[in-house]
């Protein structure tokens, strides 16, 4: 489901990739559809791959709590299971 | 940085003291109503949602969901799914899409049956992934069969437009790409389906902005609340429709101020626009024909589309659903899954008959993950 966990960016590269941490998980998505700048450090909600806006930092912390206390139970490889899937909504890759 | 501050932070989407205290507020609240309250969910996030933490129990008789067709994989008709396996069917060709799509069947059979008799189909993260498939292989056709509404949209803009600036030759796109309002508009016009509010698709607002909802109070005289995903998004979303309709207002508000704004990713719609354009007419699974429901790649990029290069081996006839399935009528507001006499028997999520019941945000997925509501 498209819960939309937000995801901190930690290195953005010369092709407009950011590499995200996403409660631990890192993942690289495209900055091509932000018109704002990005820095490190800021919040991003994420959508198969590609930042879809920024998020105010912090409504993305509480939301953040709130998934960290549901993954945190959680195995490595389910947890990244989870947020791979996470915002993937209609898109799952799962076959 | 300030990192996560526990005891700081508020309690969280899902906490059970917040959603009794936003049920009992909904509950009192609604004593008011004069009428009872059928709100349609237009997205499939929600009915998940609303399934899953099982709201409707929570929630006083007078309030009803009527479950709306905002799901990509759920709309999607028989012919254009042919066309995918068509497509998938040309000599040295891989064909890519995302997700669930790959299980929903055509007319004959669905693009599951056909990579296991041997065509190369793959399920894509991200669009973006079509990039290095396409360079890896220069001697095959790829084409990308791309779906969504207005969220995935953008992502296959921004596919089209890297495609264009390096030059990549063998990439081409088969576009399904739908929107949300004429859906909407043809369910209410219809008349027969009786919604007195929306809880508006959020990610879908993210990149459209809220706007695109402006104009249905005023045309039907139900409020729209944009709502997230969450238990909690969802209650508050509700109780700020029975306030709107006791303080007889008819407006659209905004829940998920976290992410969504009036006017949405302004990048992203241009970046769509140079791309794409309404398109004449596109025929949703259930709806039917709806004028400017779909989005089309402009002229000038036609020698990325493959409906047209491929234009000679797709099927054009319209096919509908099994006669037993009911999903057009849900689709519509009409009907829940379990009026469907094959519902849980003959289809399951291991034998669908049709999409709401393959697709992760279907209605009829949905209920029987999650028991009758
Ligand atoms: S992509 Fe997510 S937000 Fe958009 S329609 Fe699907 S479930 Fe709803
Ligand atoms: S239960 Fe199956 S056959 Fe019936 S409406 Fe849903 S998807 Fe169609």
């Amino acid at each position: 489901m498209c819960l939309s966990i937000p995801s901190k960016v930690v290195e953005i590269d010369d092709n407009n990739m950011a590499t995200v941490d996403t409660m631990g998980i890192k993942r690289h998505v495209s900055l091509d559809l932000i018109a704002d700048e990005i820095n490190i450090g800021d919040y991003i909600l994420i959508h198969v791959g590609f930042a879809m806006n920024k998020i105010d930092e912090e409504e993305a912390l509480q939301s953040l709590e709130v998934y960290r206390e549901m993954l945190e139970a959680m195995e490595e490889e389910e947890r990244r299971q989870v947020i791979e899937s996470d915002d993937q909504c209609d898109n799952r890759t799962q076959v | 940085m300030s990192e996560l501050q526990l005891k700081d932070l508020y309690d969280g989407f899902r906490n059970p003291d917040v959603i009794k205290a936003l049920a009992k507020a909904i509950t009192d609240e609604a004593k008011n109503l004069k009428k009872p309250l059928n709100i349609m969910e237009v997205c499939g996030g929600h009915t998940h949602t609303i399934m899953k933490y099982g709201l409707k129990q929570l929630l006083p008789q007078n309030i009803d969901f009527i479950h709306g067709p905002g799901c990509p994989v759920c709309i999607m008709p028989k012919e254009r799914i042919d066309h995918a396996i068509a497509l998938a069917q040309m000599e040295d060709t891989i064909l890519l899409t995302l997700g669930d799509m790959i299980r929903v069947p055509g007319s004959k059979s669905s693009l599951a049956v056909e990579r296991a008799n041997g065509c190369d189909i793959r399920a894509l993260y991200s669009p973006l992934d079509a990039i290095q498939i396409a360079l890896d292989n220069p001697d095959k056709k790829v084409v990308f069969f791309a779906i969504g509404f207005e969220t995935t949209t953008p992502m296959t803009a921004a596919l089209l437009e890297q495609v264009e600036k390096q030059g990549i030759a063998n990439l081409y796109f088969h576009i399904n790409h739908v929107l949300v309002p004429p859906a909407v508009d043809a369910i209410m016009a219809d008349g027969q389906a009786k919604i007195n509010a929306f809880i508006g698709p959020a990610h879908v607002s993210v990149i459209s902005g809220a706007k695109i909802y402006q104009p249905l109070p005023e045309k039907y005289g139900a409020p729209v609340v944009v709502s997230g995903f969450e238990p909690i998004d969802v209650l508050q979303s509700i109780l700020m429709i029975v306030r709107q309709k006791n303080e007889e207002r008819c407006e659209m508000e905004i829940q998920y101020s976290r992410s969504v704004t009036l006017e949405g990713n302004i990048k992203a719609q241009v970046m769509i626009a140079k791309f794409m354009e309404p398109r004449e007419h596109f025929r949703w699974r259930g709806i039917g024909d709806m004028p400017d429901s779909a989005l089309v790649l402009r002229e000038q990029y036609t020698a990325y589309d493959a409906e047209k290069i491929f234009a000679d081996i797709l099927p054009t006839e319209p096919i509908d659903d099994h006669k037993l399935c009911i999903c057009g009528t849900i689709l519509k507001g009409l009907a829940k899954p379990n009026d469907c006499q094959v519902f849980g028997t003959a289809c399951t999520p291991n034998t669908p008959m049709g999409s709401c019941m393959v697709s992760s945000e279907g209605a009829c997925n949905a209920y029987y993950r999650y028991g009758e509501i």
